[in-house]
């Protein structure tokens, strides 16, 4: 069962498209990265979908509903621009923002009491912001983002301005909502976090959806087919081209098979030597990526 | 709605409890009467001990006398201007009168020369005398004996009465009612100024820490901008409401002091000099005290309560919009103006036209058009409204809020997510028209 359901989505400023008929699924539980270069279209579509904006025509279900004000309360946003009121204290602020959410007094206290303490933070909360550091700060951003406990999480860069250190806080947190099922949308340009976190992206260009489905079919579908290929004992000397290395006497080198099967390449390998490593390389999210914003920018 | 009054407490709560909100409740109201308190004991102090100024007077018509008063002395004698002056530099004198020989009938050359500059008591009560003899000596060049004269020198004072359907009568008096709606026309004035600022630094914190992504991703822009509208507004009632009860309890206790160690209408007067100048050409404390009594001081709170707040409404919309139209708040100037204009014209036509004469045409319209309205009729309202005027004055005012809310909510929910682009006036008529 899917969570949101975007269908012909699109969105124009002035003359200039924003959205063009984006048509999305996104599963309920699990990560969904959501990537694409800057002014793509990505934080407008997340506008929409946080009902900050309306898109000009098509429509954004959630949970098999039209988007309503009413869903705001299951709906938790990070934006890429981070934000709070600097001279409120850490336990006003976040009160504040539970109760937006239509939470009620005495549960958003419980909360905020909850995640001060799992972040360890507690003995800042008569602090007011401008008088922490900016990763603490940060911190407290993340909890108003999930302090009503929304079914729907979209963050956006949810790691820039953070240390290594917090960075890895966020990225456990985030693991561990997917695990008591909460659905998060990761937009980011970090496609390392991607590769790690995201179950299922879509990749938005110049206002079209360019590509979507599960992380593993999509590094499938694009994979090179290229091995590596590791040989021990040589029997006889390598081709030139084959631009290998010599690694603890094991030469180490790629090789690009065409049309030819696996099991072919391997027989005419075996020729070579004693073959102690025959592997696929699938791509990285970044070079799919690259490839993907070059291919569709000649269109 | 629920979230509507989150956003009134925040606004509230985070401002109340700013010392400086503290600082500037409890400190104004003291400066008032503090500064009221330092002129009566400096006046009381002279008055104890008045120092006597002597003013030299040379008259080459021999016909003109001046009485002394309880400040000034007049001495008469033949000497030179030279001479005279020479009196005046040596501190001999205050000042000195030269009155050469005039022509009764179109007196000129009269010179009063002075080290420091003469008050405008002084000069007006010198001319006063100076033409009271003037008329005197000609009528009785013209035959009317001087007891004839004297016989038909008599003061006229007249009381206004004004009188309602039901023919109950009031004494009033242009005076007061000027001043009640100086007061209260300008205390509006710098109400919708100070907390329609708030309001526009308020939006533009918001939107330059870009915190309004997270709060429009949970309250409707508008609710947002009203939030923060009515939380400023009860703000600002609350300071001015605990600047009445202090100013009120300050004063009374500063008069009190006083007061008993001077007449009260010296008091008065030295507190206010045009109603101690009507008191003197009309009367006495008691007529004022009538006067007062005749005010409908029920009404008149209520109207500028509601005017206040209207005002304050009407134009806290459009200051949201500012806030919402620029990044900074060094950007805000460009569209000040059609918020400054407005209100400057309200506040101008106070003085030069509603309080002057406030059944006039101009004044009926300023009283009525909603941008002006709540100035102007503060100036009305003091000397009795028609109520046909007022309940028009007033549904059109609460039709212009809602107008100006309308027109300010559009700018505000487009301009708060826009950053780094330039807006000018033509940006903001595309976003009012956008739906």
């Amino acid at each position: 069962m899917e969570i949101l359901e975007i269908r012909n989505l699109t969105k124009t400023y002035g003359n200039q498209k924003a959205l063009s008929s984006i048509n999305l699924t996104i599963p309920k539980k699990g990560i969904f990265g959501l990537l694409g270069p800057n002014g793509a279209g990505k934080t407008t579509l997340i506008r929409i979908i946080n009902q900050i904006i309306e898109g000009d025509s098509g429509e954004v279900l959630f949970k098999g509903e039209r988007l309503h004000p009413k869903h705001i309360s299951q709906i938790g946003y990070l934006p890429e621009e981070r934000g709070l009121y600097k001279k409120m204290k850490v336990w006003d602020q976040l009160i504040y923002f539970a109760r937006l959410k239509d939470m009620p007094a005495a549960l958003a206290k419980e909360r905020v009491t909850f995640w001060l303490n799992k972040m360890e933070i507690s003995s800042w909360k008569d602090k007011r912001i401008d008088d922490l550091s900016k990763g603490m700060a940060q911190k407290v951003q993340f909890i108003s983002t999930i302090i009503h406990e929304p079914e729907l999480l979209i963050l956006d860069e949810p790691f820039s301005g953070f240390d290594p250190l917090n960075a890895e806080i966020i990225k456990n947190e985030i693991i561990g909502l997917r695990e008591k099922g909460i659905t998060v949308v990761l937009s980011t340009h970090r496609m390392e976090s991607v590769e790690l976190l995201c179950d299922q992206i879509a990749m938005i260009h110049r206002s079209h959806k360019i590509l979507e489905g599960k992380l593993a079919d999509i590094k499938q579908k694009f994979r090179p087919n290229t091995y590596e290929v590791i040989l021990s004992s040589l029997k006889e000397v390598l081709p030139q081209d084959w631009d290998f290395r010599t690694i603890n006497g094991n030469s180490v080198f790629t090789i690009s098979l065409g049309k030819e099967s696996p099991n072919i390449t391997l027989m005419k390998l075996m020729q070579y030597g004693e073959v102690v490593g025959f592997k696929e390389i699938l791509p990285s999210m970044e070079e799919i990526f690259i490839q993907q914003i070059k291919e569709h920018s000649y269109e | 709605m629920n979230k509507i009054w989150l956003v009134i407490q925040r606004e509230y709560l985070s401002r109340v409890q700013k010392k400086s909100f503290l600082l500037a409740t409890l400190l104004t109201p003291l400066i008032f009467p503090s500064i009221m308190g330092i002129f009566l004991w400096i006046s009381i102090g002279e008055s104890e001990n008045p120092s006597l100024q002597i003013i030299e007077v040379v008259d080459e018509n021999n016909i003109f006398f001046i009485e002394s008063s309880e400040q000034y002395a007049f001495s008469f004698s033949k000497i030179g201007i030279e001479e005279g002056k020479k009196m005046v530099n040596e501190g001999e004198r205050f000042g000195f009168l030269y009155i050469p020989k005039i022509d009764l009938k179109n007196p000129s050359g009269i010179i009063y020369y002075g080290e420091k500059n003469p008050s405008m008591g002084l000069i007006s009560f010198l001319e006063s005398s100076i033409k009271r003899r003037i008329e005197e000596q000609r009528l009785f060049e013209s035959g009317i004996s001087p007891e004839a004269i004297n016989a038909y020198r008599t003061k006229v004072s007249i009381q206004a009465i004004t009188f309602d359907n039901t023919g109950e009568e009031k004494v009033t008096d242009a005076t007061v009612n000027y001043a009640i709606g100086f007061l209260a026309g300008i205390l509006i004035y710098m109400f919708i100024f100070i907390y329609g600022n708030q309001i526009m630094q308020g939006v533009i914190e918001e939107k330059s820490s870009r915190i309004i992504e997270i709060l429009v991703s949970s309250i409707k822009p508008f609710q947002l901008m009203m939030g923060k509208i009515i939380g400023i507004g009860a703000v600002g009632l609350t300071q001015f409401l605990i600047w009445i009860v202090l100013i009120g309890g300050i004063s009374s206790i500063v008069m009190g002091y006083f007061g008993l160690q001077m007449p009260q209408q010296q008091a008065m007067e030295l507190a206010n000099p045009e109603i101690g100048e009507m008191m003197e050409s009309q009367g006495n404390v008691q007529n004022i005290l009538q006067v007062i009594n005749g005010i409908d001081f029920f009404q008149l709170t209520l109207t500028f309560v509601f005017y206040f707040l209207g005002g304050y409404l009407l134009y806290g919309a459009f200051f949201a919009a500012v806030g919402a139209a620029v990044d900074a708040p060094s950007e805000a100037q460009q569209f000040m103006l059609p918020i400054t204009i407005p209100l400057l014209i309200g506040y101008l036509g106070l003085f030069v036209f509603v309080l002057n004469d406030p059944n006039s045409n101009v004044s009926f319209w300023l009283s009525i058009i909603p941008f002006t309205s709540p100035i102007a009729m503060m100036g009305r309202v003091s000397y009795g409204v028609p109520f046909f005027d007022l309940a028009l004055s007033m549904s059109l005012l609460i039709i212009g809020f809602f107008f100006s809310t309308w027109v300010a909510g559009k700018v505000y929910r487009i301009g708060i997510l826009m950053h780094g682009s330039k807006v000018n006036y033509k940006t903001l008529w595309r976003w009012i028209k956008t739906n």
